[in-house]
């Protein structure tokens, strides 16, 4: 649920990276942040164990520009993903705008990918939301490893929706950008019809 | 959607920021900040710039949140207040209206109590206020009148955003 605020001009939207364990939404969210100017990006917060393991969310907040004479804003939040962190992740989705979900295209993480999907649509079902109705993307993360399965595999399985998807390797920033750019127009054009 | 729209207009912003500014005078307070539940600072009086507004923002909401859901656990609805105490600043937390969060950080030339007794007033007055804006924004919306800065945007707007 964006915040549209008349006083100060801006509009503040909230993106939600969802996905298994190590799938890599937390390096997406280092990547924005290295990738992007000093005076558009606030400070990223990470709530994480001492293995850096995500414990209750990544924060990052954008501010891209203006349209129309409105700040944009994007704060952009990762959940855990290792599984008994579910009761935090519904946390997390709360008033969430727009989300990402990211694929560890490795094969031996097909199962995982599947339980997390299943686990996004149930858990904002029960915050009073529809996959099939907010604005969201997938990406295949880490297409540079040998064990990656082919796309169209992971599409079939995932996307059987036909949402935007993007092929991408966190780590080195290939296909970051894109998404994020993705899910912000989605975001942006979905405020538009809500006027 | 789970909730409506959250919107902030002028007349409605003074109004909160009259509030604000005088709970700080009244419980001798540093900083006062208010934030929307899913961690979207509304407004902050006093000494704003010396933090980072916005990560605070987040991070009270996540802790809200967070307790939130310890309450549930319990069989508790939510717990409306949270007190930090820190060796110099506290931080008191409280939910109002049962959508917004007042932040009130204050050092040892205030104390709990005092800020206790304001932050309630201070509460009820705040209430009205967003009470208020919400029915405006239903109202709005039953008329289909909108002054929606992006009913005319375009595809280029948006792509030039990350040009």
């Amino acid at each position: 649920m964006s915040f549209i605020n008349y006083a100060s001009r801006e509009i503040n939207c909230k993106i939600v990276y969802y996905g298994p364990g190590l799938c890599g939404k937390t390096t997406n969210l280092q990547y924005v942040y290295q990738k992007t100017a000093a005076d558009a990006k606030g400070k990223m917060i990470s709530l994480a164990t001492e293995t850096e393991r995500t414990l209750f969310f990544d924060f990052l907040p954008l501010a891209l520009g203006e349209i129309r004479g409105f700040k944009t804003r994007f704060h952009l939040y990762t959940v855990p993903g290792q599984v008994f962190y579910d009761a935090s992740r519904k946390l997390i989705l709360k008033g969430v705008d727009g989300v990402v979900f990211v694929a560890d295209s490795q094969e031996e993480r097909y199962d995982a990918n599947i339980e997390s999907l299943d686990n996004l649509r149930y858990n904002l079902t029960e915050q009073g939301y529809d996959l099939d109705k907010i604005p969201y993307i997938i990406q295949y993360n880490k297409r540079d490893l040998p064990n990656a399965m082919p796309v169209d595999e992971l599409r079939r399985d995932l996307n059987p929706t036909g949402v935007p998807d993007f092929e991408a390797c966190a780590a080195t920033g290939e296909g970051v950008f894109e998404t994020l750019k993705a899910v912000a127009k989605l975001i942006l054009i979905d405020l538009k019809k809500g006027s | 959607m789970a909730s409506p729209q959250m919107v902030m207009y002028d007349e409605e912003f003074r109004q909160i920021n009259i509030v604000i500014e005088k709970l700080l005078r009244e419980a001798n307070a540093k900083v006062i900040f208010l934030v929307d539940k899913n961690g979207q600072l509304i407004s902050g009086v006093g000494e704003v710039e010396r933090f980072d507004t916005t990560s605070l923002a987040s991070l009270t909401a996540g802790n809200i949140a967070a307790t939130g859901g310890l309450a549930k656990l319990i069989g508790e609805k939510e717990f409306s207040i949270l007190f930090h105490e820190g060796e110099k600043d506290n931080l008191h937390i409280s939910i109002v209206g049962g959508r917004v969060i007042l932040v009130v950080l204050f050092d040892n030339r205030s104390s709990l109590g005092l800020v206790r007794l304001r932050v309630k007033k201070a509460s009820d007055e705040l209430t009205v206020i967003f009470d208020g804006l919400m029915q405006k924004a239903e109202e709005k919306e039953k008329s289909g009148t909108t002054d929606f800065p992006f009913a005319e945007i375009t595809d280029d707007d948006i792509d030039n955003l990350f040009s």
